[in-house]
């Protein structure tokens, strides 16, 4: 019985000190996202590769996920004789929710994963200790950079999942199974708000790109050192990242949408 | 150079120094032997200001190393190379890039400046050929060289080396040897050696420290300390398998513990 209590402190305490970690970790890097502007190279090259690298996986899923919603939005809506609508439904939700979560989860797979891993090994290697002996701090140097590339990309990546998705709707709905071309898209035009769908869409984007490249960074900075513990770092990335944007999407939607 | 008093570190429960006092002479090798888990690194890590001792004092160049700022402390690490056991080099770019990485982050050097400073630096760790390859292409006496050159880019004052010889086979071992007694005393630097390689780090020290268990057990001259009539050190610089330094980890009675049968604890 006091094993199990003495456990569970240690448990409870070790959380909140790695949420303590978490957290320092993250205003220490935002100190030093001013400096980080002085040297956009560098966030370029991070673009590069968190983003832009990112690109093949989220069309391709994208696509996909507009046709399944096509499909499945088409057989429902044929029942009641609403299938014109199928635009708005393709949209709506791609554009407020698939969009922006799907495309996150993604991101943490892809680049969230390759992030901790490449900051877990940098660290293995004595790489961030080298830097600070060189009297190169590797939050300003490595940490900053990659995480802006995450903040930054994360809104376009789920801008471009949702427009090859709305596509990939189409495609199955009006090319496919004969829904009408201007109904599709004059529906669509009609229904979806720029300012309480499109922006709103775009916030839940910024915050998951914030909470992704802050999970990953963080992650790998405070792997253990070695190949076990940069894998165990690795895989709590993307487990951490899923639950933290399906409940952030949770609070969010509420937020937003629940009146 | 390095002034060293009372100086406290623990790892969790465990003690890696329990007041030991140290001083390096500036312009000379010192070495710092002890057997693996003494806390060598420990103590390198300590005097470059990476970890915060418990107490005691730490002074660099008269500079208090605990107590630094962070620019403060960035500032004297300027004036340090520190040689890390893996070379710790950036594995993303080449051995020339990674020779002038300190100095295109605390210099604005135009670049043909920098090539030939980077290439000087090369050349007196015998690499200069070898400039254009990534680190993944060298052998580990090779990235351990372009370490070396590296801390040496920004002219430091100190260079502290983590565990230079471990791993090298004779040759590589003998031009790590001799380049660092060599460019200590071409830039009149102070090195700071962490070993446990005892006829190679004692063949360039003029100065020696013995650590175990948290303790300064004994130093001097490397002479001085071979004729030491310390039983540790005998038994350390003879590599003796059982001595002061028990061969047998801590444990119960043998036959106790054979006769109790069951699980091992």
């Amino acid at each position: 019985m006091l094993d199990a209590l003495q456990r569970l402190g240690r448990v409870t305490l070790d959380f909140f000190e790695r949420l303590g970690r978490g957290h320092l970790f993250l205003l220490q890097t935002l100190a030093t996202l001013p400096g980080i502007l002085l040297r956009p190279g560098l966030v370029l090259m991070q673009l590069y590769s968190v983003g832009v690298l990112t690109l093949v996986i989220i069309l391709v899923s994208g696509t996909f996920v507009g046709m399944v919603l096509g499909l499945q939005g088409y057989n429902t809506l044929v029942d009641f004789g609403a299938e014109e609508s199928l635009g708005v439904v393709v949209a709506l939700s791609l554009v407020r929710e698939l969009g922006p979560v799907v495309a996150a989860l993604l991101f943490a797979g892809r680049a969230g994963s390759a992030l901790t891993a490449e900051i877990g090994l940098m660290k293995a290697t004595e790489q961030l200790s080298g830097m600070e002996m060189m009297a190169v701090d590797p939050v300003q140097r490595v940490i900053a950079p990659r995480f802006l590339a995450a903040f930054l990309s994360m809104p376009l990546l789920a801008a471009i999942f949702s427009a090859v998705g709305i596509y990939g709707g189409y495609l199955v709905g009006v090319d496919l199974l004969g829904v009408d071309e201007g109904a599709f898209w004059g529906q669509m035009q009609d229904a979806v708000d720029l300012r309480g769908d499109i922006y709103n869409g775009v916030i839940k984007s910024i915050v998951f790109g914030f909470v992704a490249g802050w999970i990953a960074l963080f992650e790998g900075y405070d792997a253990t050192p070695t190949a076990e513990g940069v894998s165990r770092a690795t895989t709590r990335t993307v487990v951490h990242t899923a639950l933290a944007v399906l409940g952030l999407d949770f609070v969010l939607t509420a937020l937003m949408f629940g009146d | 150079m390095v002034k060293i008093r009372g100086l406290r570190f623990s790892h969790g429960e465990r003690m890696i120094f329990d007041g030991i006092d140290l001083d390096i002479a500036p312009g000379k090798v010192t070495a710092i032997m002890g057997p693996s888990g003494t806390g060598k690194t420990t103590l390198l890590k300590l005097i470059g200001g990476q970890l915060h001792p418990a107490s005691g004092s730490i002074r660099v160049h008269g500079e208090e190393v605990p107590a630094l700022s962070r620019p403060a402390l960035y500032r004297l690490r300027k004036r340090m190379g520190m040689l890390f056991q893996s070379g710790a080099l950036l594995t993303d770019i080449s051995v020339f890039e990674n020779v002038a990485y300190p100095v295109r982050e605390h210099t604005r050097l135009p670049e043909r400046l920098l090539r030939d400073l980077v290439l000087m630096k090369l050349q007196a760790v015998g690499l200069r050929g070898a400039a254009d390859l990534m680190p993944a292409e060298l052998s580990g006496g090779m990235a351990r060289r372009v370490a070396l050159a590296r801390a040496i880019a920004l002219d430091p004052m100190m260079v502290l080396y983590d565990e230079p010889f471990t791993g090298q086979d004779p040759i590589s071992m003998g031009i790590l040897v001799k380049l660092i007694r060599e460019l200590n005393d071409a830039l009149g630097l102070t090195s700071i050696v962490v070993s446990h390689d005892v006829l190679e780090t004692a063949a360039i020290a003029d100065y020696v420290y013995l650590l175990s268990e948290g303790q300064v057990v004994d130093h001097g001259p490397p002479d001085a300390v071979r004729e030491s009539s310390s039983a540790w050190s005998q038994q350390f610089l003879e590599g003796r398998p059982d001595g002061p330094a028990a061969f047998h980890y801590p444990a119960r009675d043998f036959r106790d513990d054979l006769l109790r049968g069951g699980g091992v604890n």
